[in-house]
């Protein structure tokens, strides 16, 4: 019997020994892999959602593109690890993902708790309402009593109950698990009213038949600064990832395009704030692990923050979202980076 | 009826030609009221019948074929079509323009070869398995062993391949790589666990008990649960492994301690006879099961593992929520497109039918078997 | 033989006794056996703990005391978002008990109803049946909730609209509106009546059989028994001044409001489970007709046993044995099945604290661990029950 038991416990031993190696830092992981994972959502137009080739395509889709091509070089090298509500947090703490750009709302909660370090707001949203116009409604304040479509393992039905509950209404909750469905089930009439992301509401009213039949009430009932994530612990790749989100937002500030990023790379100009960004006065990529030409990747490869609003969801685009509080501070917006200095 | 009767003549006892029977009990008319309106509760289970055909069928074939579209670049040009003949259809032209996403999923378009290559390689592996008249089975068996590692190794790569991460695998070809690593892998330890549960030694057989319980008791979908979101905490600190991965090792263990169970029914329909004539021939326990007992018990328990199968390969479609693309999951990723927004029955539809043909194939193919292998007792 | 052996084989250095002693191998198996498990768990659990660590997570069910902070459409008892998660959780438990519970009734009675059919003679309804079964069993159970939803939700009209039935049921793709019974404190004397008249019957039964057996005698049980749970409280009912009133559901604003309600949710996952373990059980139905020989009936019948007698002493009793283990099963698979609640939002134990609460908190461990527990004590009921059952059938057999 002893042999056994010797047998047993070594085979433990050996078993448990394995693990324990300490890990490198996530930029080191995502070098020597040569590739980042993103995780995005499982579909959300104009935001992350692959387009008829398969291609991931969209807002968030794009600054995970920029972290890579600041990091690796190459604004293909993304994994995108789509994920819902529900799998997000799960997958970036048990290392699936590097990043997180997923329409994720900033909350306290989620910071400590679930221990994510955010990086920065690069979408300012808040909840609204939509109600088909037949309806009558004119403010959220009318609709005691009515059936709400809500996208669960989101903050919106928290706000939602607290918003009802605050201004002693009742109402139905109907908790679907994608946008979709609760566009279906919101265009049959299983519910009065769609209620979700002003950005979002957007997009779906974009997309309906017939737009105009349908209102967005002037109420937003909470703040939503969607942003990126990291696992909280480790700084390095916090700050580099931190910077990549501020240099996008800076560089469409100082004028800096994907059009003309290359010339300012090639040649010191007089503004410092322009070179610092182009590379061309002090080593700033350093910093943060990287070299000098970071931000100029990020930049040529899919523009500056004002082009990748554009091109994925601007006035010009189906869900034909205006600026809005996410202008520049310069114009009225609040958008305000930390500047590369 | 050659014989027929002459009239007026007379016949000796036992030459009387014989009648052909009443004209209302044979051909259509007979087979009419003997089958269908032979009772007041016949004739009202018809009607019903009839009626219930007339209310499904002519609109069902309309929507899905008359009436449907199967060209345009977006629902809306479906939609022009539709009202201009002032009918509604299904638009097609969505499925169509999203095939190759329904098929391949986010697989590299230049690697898509290999998908095909080893879809026939399957195929291929298939035939000596299941048509046994295959000529040099035995050493076309050894190549349908090998196969689903060459397989393996042709759809995620390396060794000279370009590798492609398993999250772009998706569509049909991830059900069918659920399935089939599903159905290869839960069949041994199906089996395993089966003779774990009838052994003799009592902790062996505990063991098996309980684990097979367990996964019996809880739904599939909450182990995909537990592999997307909890998995990854008991693996080594810093390591973590494919979801791809992950998933197929729940739907693994989930079908094998369901096949465990069947087979366990088909070891006790074995006669104790049959042990006790193996043990007094002096064979082994490992000899007495793989050539005594074994095949017996598989024989009468393959209705039951090719229903185990058919509820794995139909199962595979719950991955879509834990997030992976599979023929649904494509289908609403494709739906979150503002072109194509609202064809969810479109989706379904299309889903439903490419189930339908082959979890019927299984079944037909499970049926034969059973009638071939019906030796009698 | 044995017994001289056995000595010599003590003396024999281990590793000898391992290889060629059937009793210390056996023994040996079963060690390591356990030793590798017990290693694979201390592993597994070393490395869990050591993964909450280093994010700073602890394994702690403390949170099922704050609010919950999410409302539930269909709460079966009171329910709000100040109310704690573990009220969410006996809500989600509610909520998949109640459709797992009708859904078997459904799922039996249709079942029973189309496996009879599959044996009809009638050539026309046994194939639509047929054809039916063979589309329902071959496609995935998602598909059908996700296609009733849909055609619950899309043929269906809006409360403007509502099919209303003399004003009392409203049908509308909001749900089943149906009068919602309010009870007086009278009405306690009807619930005595009905539990008397179901004990009164449950004694009758056992003394009409005595009677039988003894004397040949057949009491009319199944009418007196109707009786005594029926129409007995009926009257005391009527004596006690019809304490029970209606409460109307009535469209005011948005919605029907007051009254009862089946959600669309509610009945389209109801409906697509039933539907779909109806088609196997249909099968598993007419596999168990088919098993009782014709010899049983005509045999029945020779001895002069009415028909209607003839199937429910002598053809359902044995058919029921052949039934039952696969039928429950069927049933276990029923309520595993409820958890794809959550694809069309319906409030189940795997949405509620396996969903929002889990979502909601970042409690992925301690949620799971909740969803996996009851979901085991579900299915070791049911099974138990149902093996209960299946004994009691078994005691039939001579």
């Amino acid at each position: 019997m002893k042999l056994f038991k010797t047998l047993a416990v070594s085979a433990a031993v050996a078993l448990a020994s394995t693990s324990g190696a300490a890990t490198a830092g996530t930029l080191e992981d995502v070098k020597a892999r040569g590739e980042l994972n993103c995780i995005v959502t499982t579909g959300v137009a104009g935001f992350a959602a692959p387009n008829d080739a398969g291609r991931w395509e969209g807002f968030d889709v794009d600054f995970c593109r920029a972290t890579a091509a600041a990091v690796l070089g190459d604004a293909n090298k993304v994994k995108f690890v789509p994920t819902t509500g529900k799998t997000r947090f799960t997958a970036l703490n048990a290392g699936e993902g590097d990043i997180l750009y997923r329409n994720t709302t900033i909350t306290m909660s989620r910071d400590a708790d679930l221990k994510l370090t955010f990086l920065g707001v690069n979408y300012y949203d808040g909840q609204g309402f939509m109600v088909p116009k037949a309806l009558g409604v004119t403010s959220a304040k009318q609709l005691d009593g009515a059936s709400v479509c809500i996208q669960t393992g989101t903050t919106t039905e928290l706000n939602l109950a607290d918003y009802f509950r605050a201004n002693n209404m009742s109402y139905e909750p109907v908790t679907i698990e994608t946008n979709e469905e609760g566009q279906v089930n919101y265009l049959a009439g299983r519910c009065d009213v769609y209620t979700t992301d002003a950005s979002g509401l957007a997009s779906t009213r974009g997309s309906f038949d017939n737009p105009n039949a349908h209102i967005i009430l002037p109420e937003i009932i909470s703040k939503e600064p969607l942003g990126p994530a990291v696992r909280q612990g480790d700084d390095a790749w916090a700050d580099t990832t931190r910077w990549v989100l501020n240099v996008l937002i800076e560089a469409e500030e100082l004028g800096i395009t994907s059009g003309n990023v290359k010339q300012h790379a090639s040649k010191a100009g007089n503004n410092p704030s322009i070179n610092r960004i182009a590379g061309t006065e002090g080593s700033y990529g350093e910093m943060i692990g990287l070299d000098k030409q970071w931000a100029v990747r990020a930049i040529s490869a899919v523009g500056n923050y004002g082009e990748i609003f554009e091109r994925n969801i601007g006035v010009n685009t189906p869900l034909g979202l205006a600026r809005g509080l996410n202008a520049q501070w310069t114009d009225g917006g609040i958008l305000y980076a930390a500047p590369a200095r | 009826m050659s014989s027929a009767i002459e009239e007026g003549k007379t016949y000796e006892p036992g030459t009387y030609p014989d009648l052909p029977p009443p004209a209302s009990t044979v051909g259509i008319i007979g087979w009419v009221r003997e089958n269908l309106l032979s009772s007041t509760a016949n004739i009202v289970l018809t009607i019903l019948a009839a009626y219930l055909i007339w209310v499904v069928v002519p609109p069902s074939l309309n929507w899905l074929f008359f009436n449907a579209v199967f060209e345009g670049a977006s629902r809306d040009e479906c939609r022009a079509v539709m009202n201009e003949a002032g009918v509604k259809g299904a638009c097609w032209a969505f499925i169509g323009h999203r095939f190759e996403l329904f098929v391949y999923g986010f697989y590299p378009e230049a690697e898509r070869w290999r998908v095909n290559v080893s879809f026939f390689l399957m195929l291929a592996a298939l035939v000596p398995i299941l048509y046994d008249k295959t000529p040099q089975r035995g050493r076309m068996m050894i190549g349908s062993a090998i196969a689903p590692f060459v397989i393996g190794w042709l759809l995620i790569g390396g060794l000279g391949l370009e590798p492609v991460p398993t999250d772009k695998f998706g569509g049909i070809m991830l059900t069918l790589v659920i399935g089939v690593t599903g159905i290869v892998g839960s069949l041994p330890l199906g089996i395993a666990l089966a003779l774990g549960r009838a052994s003799h030694l009592p902790a062996l057989r505990m063991v098996c008990v309980v684990f097979i319980e367990f996964i019996r008791g809880v739904p599939l979908i909450t182990l995909l649960f537990v592999a997307s979101t909890m998995l990854n905490y008991f693996l080594p600190p810093g390591t973590t492994f494919d979801l791809l991965l992950r998933v197929l090792i729940m739907v693994t263990l989930f079908a094998s301690a369901y096949l465990a169970e069947v087979v366990r029914g088909g070891l006790q329909a074995i006669p104790k006879g049959q042990q006790e004539a193996a043990d007094s021939m002096g064979l082994k326990y490992w000899q007495s099961m793989r050539l005594i007992i074994l095949p017996q018990a598989l024989k009468i328990s393959i209705p039951g593992i090719v229903n185990t199968f058919i509820g794995l390969y139909k199962d595979s479609t719950l991955v879509i929520i834990i997030g992976m693309f599979d023929p649904i999951g494509v289908g609403r990723a494709s739906l979150a497109d503002t072109k194509w927004q609202g064809l969810s029955t479109e989706v379904y539809v299309f889903v439903a039918i490419f189930f339908f043909i082959s979890c019927i194939a299984m079944a037909r193919y499970s049926l034969y078997l059973e009638k071939k292998l019906h030796t009698g007792h | 033989m044995e017994a001289t052996s056995k000595p010599t084989v003590a003396r024999q250095p281990l590793w000898y006794r391992v290889v060629y002693d059937k009793e210390t191998r056996s023994v040996a198996i079963q060690v390591l056996t356990l030793a590798l498990l017990f290693a694979f768990f201390f592993y597994i659990v070393r490395n869990a703990v050591i993964n909450l660590e280093t994010i700073g997570k602890g394994y702690s069910f403390k949170f099922l005391w704050e609010a919950s902070n999410y409302d539930i459409n269909q709460h079966l008892i009171d329910y709000d978002s100040r109310s704690p998660h573990w009220r969410a959780t006996i809500v989600g438990i509610m909520n998949t008990l109640l459709v797992a519970i009708t859904g078997v009734i459904v799922a039996t009675i249709v079942g029973f109803v189309m496996g009879v059919l599959r044996l009809s003679h009638n050539w026309l309804i046994n194939k639509v049946v047929y054809v039916y079964i063979e589309y329902v069993r071959n496609v995935p159970v998602l598909l059908h909730i996700l296609m009733v939803h849909g055609v619950i939700v899309n043929t269906l009209p809006r409360p403007k609209n509502a099919i209303s039935l003399e004003d009392t049921f409203f049908l509308t793709n909001r749900g089943f509106y149906t009068p919602k019974p309010l009870f007086e404190p009278a009405m306690w004397a009807v619930f005595i009546a009905f539990v008397i008249g179901i004990g009164f019957t449950i004694w009758f039964r056992h003394y009409a059989k005595k009677v039988q057996d003894a004397t040949g005698k057949i009491y009319p049980v199944f009418w007196i028994s109707l009786g005594a749970i029926i129409v007995v409280p009926i009257l005391v009912y009527f004596v006690v001044g019809s304490p029970m009133t209606f409460e109307m559901a009535e469209l005011t604003g948005f919605n029907f409001k007051g009254g009862m309600v089946l959600r669309p949710e509610y009945l389209a996952l109801t409906l697509a489970l039933a539907l779909y373990t109806a088609a196997f059980i249909a099968e598993i139905v007419r596999a168990g007709i088919q098993a009782i020989s014709h010899g049983q009936t005509e045999a029945a019948y020779a001895l002069g046993i009415k028909p209607s007698r003839t199937m429910s002493l002598v053809i359902i009793p044995q058919a029921l044995r052949v039934i039952i283990p696969p039928l429950s099963s069927q049933y276990l698979n029923l309520t595993k099945n409820s958890s794809l609640a959550i694809a069309i939002g319906y409030m189940d134990i795997v949405a509620t604290i396996g969903g929002i609460s889990l979502n909601q908190t970042g409690r992925e461990m301690e949620c799971m661990t909740i969803v996996l527990a009851l979901y085991l004590a579900f299915s070791l009921m049911i099974s138990a029950f149902m093996n209960w059952y299946n004994k009691k059938m078994k005691l039939v057999e001579r």
